[in-house]
């Protein structure tokens, strides 16, 4: 069975610069009718018809999911990536019918937490727009820190003030204004949940000092917004449909096997989810995995790859899709 | 043209029955005439008029019987409807889940309208008639997760989803075959399918986790379980097994066919928005043997399946006693001829 995602037909209802380089948009369903219900952390995938090519990318549903008249996603620019959020600021304008994705949740809350403790890295402050309002409604207890480049690129920092007040703490790392992490973490209560999106190396940061500090695994939650690493071109053949296709380097290896008409399942296309998690046949080279899904076990086997982000450097390479 | 909801019992006198229209929608549950395990799981879609796959949720005849009886079932033991606090949201979600789908399949018998978050809520087989607020559980009868599985057939387990696992974290659950909710509750995927043989060195528990964890909004999934019980009994639980374990014992040649009874469960697996969490609804049909051979490739495929079973797997699902009477009696009715592929009567 097909495991890609169903669709909705949707059409851009605003868009609205937020600061220098972020951008909002929202989505309207062109029936008219409400969209689906979601909740806080969701994603939608957003196709992107790009000339003869067709990007997919997943952005965190950032309005509250009290309220499906309309979606909202914000979508930071990236001048050297890969060209979707560029193609989002310069070609999406309000009016053009698009297709997105239903609601795809990986960073749920855990609605156990006696207490949500939240930090949120630069445009990681999206998810947390939706988590905030969906606790709010319910009277829960969250605590919001959120680190920023300046004051001017603290995306949605006024609205989260102005909304939660005490319950917001912003960080500006042009006055150098540091989160004190172990201490914030070590005079949490009992039963106090932690949720961190932001760069890796924040990621990274917040799930080591969390561990070194005796928080157990389940109590931390993060998301990663990894898009796939651009790399060296390379080829493979898909077995079971025997077509042999090339991965441009701008281009991850999900998105060069969807081009070539195969219909691969997804739900995450940054490498947590597992859904389009391809079995190697045979191959002589190296793997750049970039996923979060496998085990180091299964990185090392050479017999498993996640598409969505991972690489090859090599020969040859046959996949089973 | 509704529904006749038949008058009848699953308990003391059994008046259970299924009407000859309710004979050929039976969701008969093997479609070759041997039997293992498999994740059987395809994607949850309406299917052929008139099939128990006409509508999403299915509505049927025993509709009001299996109510009362869920009724007698918490009434005695109110254990089987259980929610963890973190679950409320979750059972929100269900309720809504469950009325849209009972109004869109069957409008002449329930009805849902909305103004914002001030619904009512009509079920006509029930008499029921309530306007409630959406999310205010103040303005219910019962929690909102006990208050629809109160008129809705079938069991229902809720899932949370953490940790890349499913915990059972609440449900209401009267009408198992010989499992417990107030065992399993707080258990997730792995605990509560530790007491099945076979399936876990297959590794199909995991293949299965991975799947259902992966189910998405708009998108639910269906399979089909099956065992066998003797009298037409919804309520096989572990709690009273003492009322309906020894029935085992009273099988004979000649009440086979009144006796022994097909459970089949349709079991559909659906993301709730909301929450987040994952509903698993278990609906039970029950068939007696004497309804099920008037179909004769069900009585010849039945034969071989029960015949050739494996011991652990007749053992676990407690027919090892009757076995021998069952297949002797199935055996008259096999003539040896081919069956047709799938699963529906010639």
């Amino acid at each position: 069975m097909s495991t890609g995602t169903t669709k909705l037909d949707v059409v851009v209802s605003d868009v609205v610069p937020v600061n220098e380089l972020v951008t909002r948009f929202h989505f309207r369903r062109r029936d008219g009718d409400l969209l689906p219900t979601f909740s806080g952390g969701a994603h939608v995938v957003v196709e992107m018809r790009d000339g003869d090519r067709t990007r997919l990318n997943p952005y965190s549903l950032m309005g509250s999911p009290l309220d499906t008249r309309e979606y909202t996603i914000s979508v930071r620019r990236d001048d050297v990536g890969r060209g979707g959020s560029l193609f989002m600021h310069r070609s999406v304008k309000p009016g053009l019918e698009m297709v997105i994705s239903y609601p795809v949740n990986l960073f749920s809350l855990d609605l156990r937490a006696k207490k949500h403790l939240m930090l949120a890295g630069g445009i990681g402050i999206t998810p947390f727009m939706a988590q905030t309002a969906q606790l709010a409604g319910e009277g829960g207890n969250f605590e919001l820190h959120y680190t920023c480049r300046t004051a001017s690129l603290g995306t949605y920092a006024d609205v989260l003030r102005e909304r939660y007040d005490r319950r917001i703490r912003l960080y500006h790392d042009d006055r150098e204004e540091r989160i004190d992490l172990d201490r914030l973490l070590s005079t949490q209560p009992l039963g106090t949940h932690l949720y961190v999106c932001g760069p890796a190396g924040m990621i990274n940061w917040v799930r080591d000092r969390a561990a070194s500090l005796g928080w157990p695994s389940e109590a931390v939650h993060f998301e990663h917004f990894a898009a796939p690493q651009p790399g060296l071109p390379f080829d493979v053949t898909l077995a079971v449909t025997g077509k042999t296709i090339r991965v441009d380097e701008q281009q991850s290896l999900l998105e060069a096997i969807e081009a070539a008409g195969v219909d691969p399942p997804y739900l995450c296309r940054g490498g947590v989810c597992g859904q389009c998690e391809t079995n190697v046949i045979s191959y002589d080279g190296k793997f750049i995995h970039n996923d979060h899904w496998l085990s180091e076990e299964d990185h090392r086997s050479g017999c498993k790859i996640m598409p969505c982000v991972s690489r090859f450097e090599g020969r040859s390479l046959v996949l089973e899709r | 043209m509704g529904i006749t909801f038949r008058k009848e019992t699953f308990r003391d006198d059994f008046t259970f029955k299924n009407s000859p229209e309710h004979i050929r929608r039976f969701p008969f549950p093997f479609h070759e005439d041997s039997y293992m395990y498999a994740v059987n799981i395809e994607p949850h879609v309406v299917g052929p008029k008139g099939s128990v796959l006409e509508n999403l949720i299915d509505v049927d005849e025993h509709y009001v019987a299996e109510m009362q009886d869920r009724a007698l079932v918490l009434a005695e033991d109110p254990l089987r409807c259980q929610s963890l606090p973190h679950m409320t949201l979750a059972g929100w979600d269900l309720l809504e889940l469950l009325m849209e789908q009972q109004a869109l399949g069957y409008p002449e018998h329930f009805t849902l309208t909305r103004d914002g978050d001030r619904w009512r809520w009509i079920n006509r087989p029930l008499g029921i008639d309530d306007t409630f607020t959406f999310g205010d559980t103040s303005t219910l009868p019962y929690g909102p997760m006990e208050y629809i599985t109160r008129q809705s057939q079938g069991d229902f387990c809720i899932l949370d989803q953490r940790d890349g696992n499913l915990w059972m974290d609440a449900g209401m659950v009267t009408t198992q075959a010989d499992w417990s909710l107030d065992f399993d509750i707080g258990m997730n995927f792995f605990e509560w399918h530790a007491p099945v043989p076979l399936a876990h060195e297959k590794g199909i528990f995991t293949r299965a986790l991975k799947f259902l964890t992966n189910i998405q909004q708009g998108k639910p999934a269906r399979r089909l379980n099956w065992t066998m019980t003797i009298n037409p009994r919804l309520d096989t639980s572990p709690e009273n097994y003492h009322k309906w374990g020894p029935d085992r014992t009273t099988v004979t040649p000649e009440n086979v066919g009144d006796k022994v009874h097909l459970r089949v469960e349709l079991q559909s697996f659906w993301r709730l928005p909301r929450s987040n969490g994952i509903v698993f609804p278990i609906r039970c049909y029950l068939i007696k043997m004497d309804e099920l051979v008037t179909q004769p490739k069900w009585a010849r495929r039945l034969h071989r399946v029960i015949r050739d079973l494996p011991d652990e797997l007749a053992n676990y699902k407690g027919l090892t006693r009757y076995r021998p009477t069952l297949v002797e009696w199935l055996s008259k009715l096999d003539d040896g001829s081919a069956t047709s592929p799938g699963f529906g009567p010639d």
